[in-house]
């Protein structure tokens, strides 16, 4: 097995991680340490390689160089099967939800148990109301997945990742593609996960409200490396213009306008 | 000339990594099914798939190959007096190749498109990854089972396939042809030797463990959208159609070494 490493005490640590995908190179050396318990929301650019990223963390991707520890083992160089045991620890709330469109609702969130040894239908059917509770979709088990929105999809992705309870939650766009309203209560609900159970939660986003009201630290991924990571007012204060770029949803060309505005002014 | 070779060379190495990464697949899978807990409710569901659904299609194969069998037979043999040994000829042909040569091609088409088709879209919906993710190995949970069902319903299929084309030849050649048939009976059973249904059987076999790797294995690798998908089923029911094809002429000399054809 892989030697303990002095980065013990950090939920997941990330050091130089590179990835080309089709020649092109996605991530250039990313750095990070989330250490547990923390909410850490990594911002960036589309395309910008975040999703990549959160992928790496849960082995779906392997790296072409670069080490990525969790609670102090390194699972770069693990096999398929020995992953298993780290994904145990990990949910992972993917950007359509990847429900399984063949199951119910019950179905799909009491699938982790099922696969872990669990056949007490009394056992599961409680289990799965509970977290149906948490996520607020109370009576909705015996729906299948292509009858509910968007919204609710991303819900019921979620019961499913944290139904076995793991330390650390990964969170892709959890978002995108939902109106205010509802985004602002998945921004609650991942809040909420996190001060009940605890939960290390790393959220991927391009939603600046969603990122300012969950994080406790912001990364800010550019070129394939971390440009920036600190706490959110932090970020607020930061005078880096193409950090003020992002959050203001500026482009280059509206930045240019506005100084030469500003120039002619003075 | 140089983008000759190039191309060339491209393209052997492109077939060489496909046969390569079916080969790990069936690896993968056969270490599976001895080191890992069988999921019965799948494995059970995809029987129900791939060997009770396809008994219509197999069926009408069969049976109809068989008659059209028998009566060209006799056309042919009826010129020389020889017209009661249509019923041997039509049964050791539809035994050694008609059978499960044919069951294959429908079945390559019918449970071959669906696998592929089925896990394409499972890959570029994210939910494979969603499987590795919830610690679920998608050998185990996808290919595993149609494998195991594969490989018990395709001798099956081909055992129904093969029962329904004699006697499809046989009602044909009886009631319409108006062969004697104490006669056709007789020689039918004379030079139809077990070996013959035994060589048919393992044919469907390996037929079988061929659809169900190459299906499976472009599903796996299927290429994002729904074009990715498509292109992968397509791929999937001609390539193991192909493989099919041309692996029974070299199964067909291998076995006839252990099962050799004709009385002896």
């Amino acid at each position: 097995m892989s030697p303990e490493s002095p980065l013990n005490s950090e939920m997941i640590a990330v050091r130089g991680l590179t990835k080309k995908l089709a020649r092109q190179e996605i991530l250039r050396g990313v750095d990070l340490d989330v250490p547990k318990g923390e909410t850490l929301v990594i911002i960036g650019r589309s395309g910008g390689g975040k999703s990549v990223l959160l992928k790496h963390l849960v082995g779906l991707m392997q790296p072409d160089a670069g080490e990525i520890w969790i609670e102090g083992q390194n699972i770069t160089r693990m096999t398929e099967r020995q992953l298993g045991a780290i994904r145990q620890k990990i949910g992972i709330l993917f950007q359509g939800a990847a429900l399984f469109d063949s199951m119910t609702v019950e179905q799909n969130v009491a699938f982790p148990l099922r696969e872990a040894g669990e056949r007490n239908l009394k056992v599961l059917r409680e289990k799965v109301r509970e977290m149906l509770d948490v996520v607020e979709l109370e009576g909705q088990e015996k729906k299948m997945p292509v009858s509910l929105s968007g919204g609710m999809k991303k819900r019921v992705g979620l019961a499913r990742s944290i139904i076995r309870r793991p330390k650390c939650v990964l969170y892709d766009e959890p978002t995108s593609g939902l109106d205010p309203v509802v985004s602002d209560s998945i921004n609650r609900l991942i809040r909420r996960l996190q001060e009940r159970f605890g939960m290390t939660s790393i959220v991927v986003t391009h939603d600046m409200k969603s990122a300012f009201h969950v994080a406790d630290h912001i990364a800010y991924l550019h070129e394939g490396r971390i440009y920036f990571h600190g706490t959110s007012t932090e970020l607020q204060q930061a005078s880096d213009p193409l950090l003020q770029d992002f959050m203001l949803g500026r482009s280059e060309e509206q930045r240019e306008v506005e100084s030469s505005t500003l120039r002619d002014e003075s | 000339m140089t983008r000759l070779f190039n191309w060339l060379g491209g393209t052997v190495l492109a077939f060489f990594q496909y046969l390569g990464e079916v080969v790990l697949l069936a690896a993968d899978t056969f270490r599976s099914i001895f080191t890992h807990k069988l999921r019965w409710k799948l494995f059970l569901r995809q029987i129900v798939e791939i060997g009770l659904l396809s008994q219509l299609v197999v069926v009408i194969t069969g049976a109809f190959t068989g008659a059209v069998f028998a009566a060209q037979t006799f056309f042919q043999f009826n010129k020389i007096g020889m017209g009661s040994a249509t019923g041997a000829v039509v049964s050791v042909a539809i035994c050694r190749e008609l059978g499960p040569v044919l069951t294959a091609l429908m079945v390559a088409g019918r449970v071959g498109a669906a696998m592929s088709a089925e896990i394409g879209t499972m890959k570029v919906t994210e939910q494979i990854d969603a499987l590795r993710a919830l610690a679920v190995y998608p050998i185990d949970y996808l290919v595993v089972p149609r494998t195991l069902a594969i490989m018990i319903s395709m001798p099956l299929l081909v055992a129904e396939c093969i029962a329904f084309g004699i006697a499809a030849g046989y009602f044909i050649a009886i009631f319409l042809l108006e062969i004697n048939g104490t006669y056709y009976m007789a020689n039918m059973v004379r030079w139809t030797l077990s070996r013959d249904i035994i060589m048919g059987l393992s044919k469907a076999f390996c037929f079988g463990i061929l659809i169900v790797f190459i299906s499976c294995h472009k599903g796996l690798t299927a290429r994002e959208g729904a074009v990715g998908v498509g292109r992968a089923t397509t791929e999937a029911v001609v390539n193991s159609s192909l493989a099919v094809l041309i692996f029974n002429f070299f199964l067909t000399m291998c076995l006839n070494i252990i099962y050799p054809a004709g009385y002896q």
